[in-house]
């Protein structure tokens, strides 16, 4: 009950009935007002138009059609879809990257939820270092990222495994039957600064009011954290969550730098966006890459809305 | 996770796609049947620039000799990508008509894919059918056509052979093998021997290795494949044999299964994990400079045969020039292809400054280039033993109209069942499978073999 208090006390000012008001008070400028915000918005929304909506439709478009080495391009209607859906390797890449979402999410999530609730604990000791210092993972490009682990991981080569045949053990094969978890693991590292950086700052939104309440009711920091900070951090999680949906569907730069290490591990469709970028560049079938991509789209759609669907009516219950 | 840097990567590679700007699309050349000496002189005195994709390093070398023997041409050399991306955006340009090289670089195996799409320019009536007997026979005909069409002019090849370390042969008594039997005797006692070593690797998702495998042992799975007729037989006897033979050495363990070209495999190859390196003939300079802590230690051999007694190898590797027939300047730019690849100061420069291997005749008889000594094989002629490899190599091997997509395909299918040691039969059977489906998805009557 109280997240609804809060959330409509502080979306209060720009409910859309104060608009209504505001511009009845200033008399017949509406218009005038409107038309200055269309050309404010223009520069953004024609870039949007120009780089996402027409390539957009285009690749739609597009998917409809084959075109083939021999006999040309013809419109095939949703035949690019029918097999999609039946693709068993579209399918496997999609199962593999929802299992990599079960992994390798929570354990992200728990550890960004920790270090945001440990840095605005104020029982932390350098703290802005400590942030700094999680956070710097997700300032390195995701491709610096998978090289430098890449090289950690490497058998052989690798510091890991020299260090496991020093004293004499074997290090586990990260880049063969583990490569999901050491995947997940450099995902894990790139981004936990980034969601905790969203979820701190979502923390030092909280109205001191209530910790200064909830401390009259006698409540320790641990009661404090659960029962007032987690709840209040309801919209930020699933902020968290649903990006978390998009990047695993569309994992691409972690396995496919990965791969020149271990090609027989990362198959060409290990992930449904490595297979589209095969089926469009190595196989040349562009028509079908884009229905590919479709698909994804509406399978990471489906995800993220049943996911807000299912936290929604939790919160109202 | 946030998906800043991946967002929409599957969609804008669909809208990337060559289609954009078909509408102002170039018509191609029209072959003419017969280009005169007159018209070919007065061509090459019009001031022209000419647009040259290629990754060849130091190829400015061969241009500034072209330049200077024909100075009203100019030529721009970019270097797009090498491979893969190359082709992309080859495609991409030739697709929207414009924006395409007029002479670029195209590997053996990849000439095929752009005359299905009928890309490449028939250069004979620019005087390239009189080149033929300045070529060895099996590089002609990896660039002649069903028709007798000339799709490109060679450049270099790789003839494949065998690096060996010396000083492990020596030191656990290996006699080079001369058959693959005898290879893989000598795999068995060397590992028993030393565990650490084996006496080779299977590069587990090299296509273009095991495609050359293919080549020596006999198979010639797209043999006969025309226009829009593909035949393929990867499941053939030979076929088999090749990758039987290798899938019991990896179920033995007595060959190591790690990608090639990787950072584990470089530092392999620096410690001695391997004791030769089965390689083209590209292979000696290229080793030379990557494991360059094992000098002196290795030397050169043809490759092991499958009857005892013959010499036969197969290719890997190795690039051509070739025109596209979108060209506004088909002349000059057949000339350029043709002059950089037989004019024998340019080529000798490839041989002996860039080390590209030869595939004239002329070069490979040429004692200035046989008889280098490489300090690095502990002053053997390396050159000489790929020359003869070279004349060994069968003139029977042909690639599939879309040899990309075959490889990406043998990886998954045959390269991981070998190097798991697996049932390669069953692994051929796959591989031809897919390779079988895609076809009839791009419109391919397809003939398999059994």
């Amino acid at each position: 009950m109280s997240t609804d208090t809060a959330d409509s006390a502080s979306a209060a000012p720009i409910t859309p009935r104060s608009g209504r008001i505001a511009k009845r008070g200033k008399g017949g400028k509406g218009p005038r007002y409107a038309r200055t915000g269309y050309l404010f918005v223009a520069p953004f929304m024609i870039a949007f138009t120009a780089m996402f909506l027409v390539p957009l439709a285009y690749a739609a478009w597009f998917s409809f059609f084959r075109e083939q080495m021999i006999g040309g391009n013809v419109f095939v209607g949703f035949d690019n879809y029918t097999r999609a859906f039946s693709d068993p390797q579209l399918m496997a890449g999609l199962g593999r990257v929802a299992l990599f979402f079960l992994i390798q999410v929570p354990l992200m999530m728990a550890l960004a939820l920790f270090f945001a609730l440990a840095l605005d604990s104020a029982l932390l000791r350098l703290a802005r270092t400590v942030r700094l210092a999680i956070f710097m993972p997700y300032a390195v490009p995701s491709v610096v990222a998978a090289l430098m682990w890449g090289f950690l991981y490497g058998p052989d080569f690798g510091p890991i495994a020299q260090l496991a045949d020093k004293i004499g053990a074997t290090a586990p094969d990260f880049l063969g039957n583990l490569m999901l978890g050491s995947i997940a693991n450099i995902v894990t590292w790139e981004f936990t600064g980034y969601n905790m950086i969203l979820l701190y700052a979502a923390l030092r939104a909280i109205p001191t009011e209530l910790y200064e309440a909830a401390a009259v009711d006698g409540a320790g920091p641990w009661r404090t954290a659960w029962s007032i900070k987690i709840p209040l951090l309801r919209p930020a999680l699933v902020l968290c969550m649903v990006f978390s949906v998009i990047g695993s569907f569309q994992l691409f730069n972690e396995p496919s730098i990965m791969r020149t290490l271990a090609p027989n591990v990362i198959v060409a469709d290990y992930t449904p966006n490595l297979y589209a970028y095969n089926l469009a560049f190595v196989g040349q079938e562009y028509n079908y890459a884009a229905a590919v991509s479709f698909v994804l789209g509406f399978v990471i759609m489906a995800g993220s809305y049943l996911f807000m669907l299912a936290t929604n009516r939790r919160s109202r219950s | 996770m946030t998906p800043r840097f991946r967002r929409r990567t599957g969609l804008a590679a669909a809208a990337a796609s060559p289609f954009a700007f078909a509408a102002c699309a170039r018509q191609p050349v029209e072959p003419p049947e017969h280009v005169s000496q007159a018209q070919i002189d007065d061509a090459m005195r019009t001031p022209t620039e000419l647009n040259f994709w290629t990754w060849v390093p130091g190829i400015e070398k061969q241009v500034a000799l072209f330049e200077e023997a024909y100075p009203d041409i100019k030529v721009k050399v970019t270097n797009a990508a090498q491979g893969a991306g190359h082709y992309a955006k080859i495609r991409t340009a030739l697709r929207a008509g414009r924006g395409a090289p007029d002479v670029a670089q195209i590997e053996y195996e990849m000439v095929p894919a752009f005359t299905i799409t009928d890309h490449l320019l028939d250069l004979r009536p620019y005087g390239a059918g009189e080149l033929e007997d300045q070529f060895v026979e099996w590089v002609w005909a990896q660039v002649s056509g069903a028709n007798g069409e000339v799709w490109a002019i060679p450049q270099d090849t790789g003839p494949m052979g065998m690096l060996y370390r010396a000083d492990i042969f020596d030191a656990h008594g290996i006699e080079v093998p001369a058959t693959w039997e005898a290879f893989a005797d000598a795999a068995r006692t060397l590992h028993e021997a030393d565990p650490e070593v084996y006496l080779t690797n299977f590069p587990p998702s090299q296509g273009a290795f095991f495609s050359g495998a293919l080549w020596q042992g006999g198979a010639d799975p797209f043999a006969g494949s025309e226009g829009p007729v593909l035949k393929v037989d990867v499941v053939s006897e030979a076929a088999q044999r090749v990758a039987d033979y290798w899938s019991t050495l990896a179920a033995e363990g007595v060959v190591s299964t790690d990608p090639d070209f990787s950072d584990q495999w470089y530092q392999a190859a620096n410690r001695g994990k391997y004791a030769t390196w089965l390689t083209a003939a590209w292979g000696p300079v290229f080793l030379q400079s990557t494991a360059a802590s094992t000098s002196g230690k290795w030397r050169a051999a043809p490759l092991p045969q499958w009857e005892s007694g013959d010499e036969v190898a197969g290719n890997w590797g190795g690039s051509t020039n070739g025109v596209f027939n979108i060209t506004e300047h088909p002349i000059q730019a057949a000339v350029f292809a043709q002059f950089i690849n037989t004019d024998p100061e340019c080529t000798k420069a490839m041989a002996t400054e860039q080390f590209l291997f030869p595939p004239t005749k002329a070069l490979l008889e040429d004692p200035e280039f046989t008889g280098l000594e490489l300090e690095f094989y502990g002053g053997q002629k390396v050159n000489e033993v790929f020359a003869q490899i070279s004349a060994t190599v069968s003139p029977d091997f042909q690639w599939p109209p879309f040899n990309d997509q075959v490889r990406a395909d043998y990886g998954p299918t045959v390269g991981s069942t070998i190097a798991a040691g697996g049932d390669a039969a069953a692994a051929l059977g796959d591989w031809q499978d897919r390779i079988a489906e895609y076809a009839e998805f791009q419109g391919f009557t397809v003939e398999e073999g059994s």
